[in-house]
């Protein structure tokens, strides 16, 4: 059993709205995987689902092989979970939260919740409701890791962290991924945290798995093209794997998915003068992916896993 | 040395690295034979997923710029290349013209561009004739 995380056909509707759309999540062992979307793409949708906060209306969701509507409690205490907005018990103190999770976790390490707690340097008489946003940030994580998680869900949680604090938050995820066989999942919108710490990317654009490839592989494949015409540009134009077109006069600019030689061939049908490829980075590929006219997406997935170079394209 | 990582460029992290590397050979900034920090330590400093440096690495060891002794490190290289001085030359010299292409539309002269060239030449650790002969 690789698959730590898995689901099939996972669906979620609230009215006659389909926020999670047949997902297949597949991930390893091991692998950090950064899960992006769009506000409302449903991601927090499926992190619930995934940890039986929310029924599924459809479809079921595997985690360290068991179902997640009854995992077992020894599995759970495999388990660590933040969730959005590190909602703790604001009543307690930081030293009352710590004694209260030990007891749920066998295998917690008192050594490791002293160190990290020492290196945030935070006040464990006070009360969780009187921590800044980075405090309670630091105690959740903290209270996360102390448990030797092997599967860790986070739910944006460097939302709101001041730089500095979110600076740590991410040193500390490095530290997790160093103890062999972590996995972890975390949806954030702060792209070039991801690309620091994910291996693997899925992008949800209204409910559905868009993408789901190495991180690399993804922003490798988007490319920007802008050509240029000798006259007015073509008003519109069509091929497969196009995200985006727009005429600017002489210039059509286009946004690309695994771009090949048979779309450098229709582009090249066009006649333009002159043909500029240019590389994005993270952010600018999933903005330029996600923005786009959404019936005409192209589906993005790498079926081959842990394959990295460049070439191997795998837009459909 | 110092490894830099800015993920707000269009180029990939793992090739930031090998650039860096490759730059600070280069410049003699960073002799054959010194160690440089593992996977594991540059992934914690520079705050980016293991996996990512060791891509690095794994491209800078397959070109022959480190070399990795197991249980003792990660090492720079000797410089060296299994081409014959003749593709050497011919690849130099593609780079050497697009350069040149450049330097022309720029509107440099061809004197400026030379003077340009010597002066930015002093700052890298060129291999010695002798030597560079030796290894044809």
């Amino acid at each position: 059993m690789t698959d730590v995380i898995r689901t099939h056909r996972l669906t979620k509707h609230y009215g006659s709205q389909r926020v999670v759309d047949s997902l297949n999540l597949r991930i390893q062992r091991g692998q950090v995987y950064g899960f992006l979307g769009r506000n409302g793409a449903g991601k927090s949708t499926t992190i619930k689902m995934l940890m039986g906060m929310v029924q599924p209306d459809f479809g079921t969701a595997e985690l360290l092989g068991e179902p997640v509507e009854n995992l077992s409690p020894e599995t759970r205490s495999r388990i660590a979970y933040i969730a959005e907005g590190h909602p703790l018990y604001n009543w307690m103190s930081i030293d009352e939260a710590v004694k209260f999770n030990r007891a749920f976790y066998p295998q917690w390490n008192d050594t490791l919740i002293e160190q990290i707690l020492d290196h945030f340097e935070l006040p464990r008489k006070r009360k969780l409701r009187r921590l800044s946003c980075g405090q309670r940030a630091q105690v959740s994580l903290a209270l996360a890791v102390a448990s030797e998680p092997e599967l860790l869900i986070l739910d944006d949680p460097t939302l709101g962290l001041d730089t500095v604090v979110r600076r740590d938050f991410l040193e500390s995820l490095i530290q997790i991924i160093h103890r062999e066989g972590r996995t972890i999942l975390f949806s954030s919108h702060i792209l070039g945290d991801v690309e620091r710490v994910a291996d693997r990317i899925g992008i949800l654009v209204d409910g559905v798995l868009r993408v789901d490839c190495p991180t690399d592989h993804f922003r490798e494949s988007v490319k920007k093209l802008v050509l240029t015409f000798a006259g007015p540009a073509p008003e519109d134009f069509s091929c497969p794997g196009l995200v985006q077109c727009w005429n600017r006069g002489t210039e059509l600019e286009l946004v690309l998915v695994g771009y090949d030689d048979t779309q450098r061939a229709a582009v090249e049908a066009l006649g333009p003068r002159n043909i500029e490829v240019v590389d994005l980075n993270l952010e600018e590929a999933f903005i330029e992916y996600t923005r786009g006219k959404r019936r005409s997406l192209p589906l993005f997935a790498q079926e081959v896993r842990h394959a990295q170079g460049t070439s191997d394209q795998g837009a459909a | 040395m110092q490894f830099l990582c800015d993920t707000t460029s269009r180029v990939p992290i793992y090739r930031q690295l090998t650039e860096q590397v490759r730059a600070a050979v280069a410049r003699g900034r960073i002799a054959p034979g010194e160690r440089l920090p593992s996977v594991r330590q540059l992934s914690r400093e520079l705050v980016v997923n293991p996996n990512t440096i060791a891509r690095a690495y794994t491209e800078l060891e397959r070109d022959g710029v480190l070399i990795t002794q197991p249980g003792r490190g990660v090492f720079i290289a000797e410089l060296r290349s299994d081409l014959t001085k003749r593709a050497r030359q011919r690849h130099l010299e593609e780079q050497l013209e697009q350069l040149i292409v450049e330097a022309v539309h720029l509107g440099f002269s061809a004197e400026e561009f030379l003077a340009l060239t010597t002066k930015r030449m002093e700052q890298f650790a060129f291999t010695s004739p002798s030597k560079s002969e030796a290894s044809t």
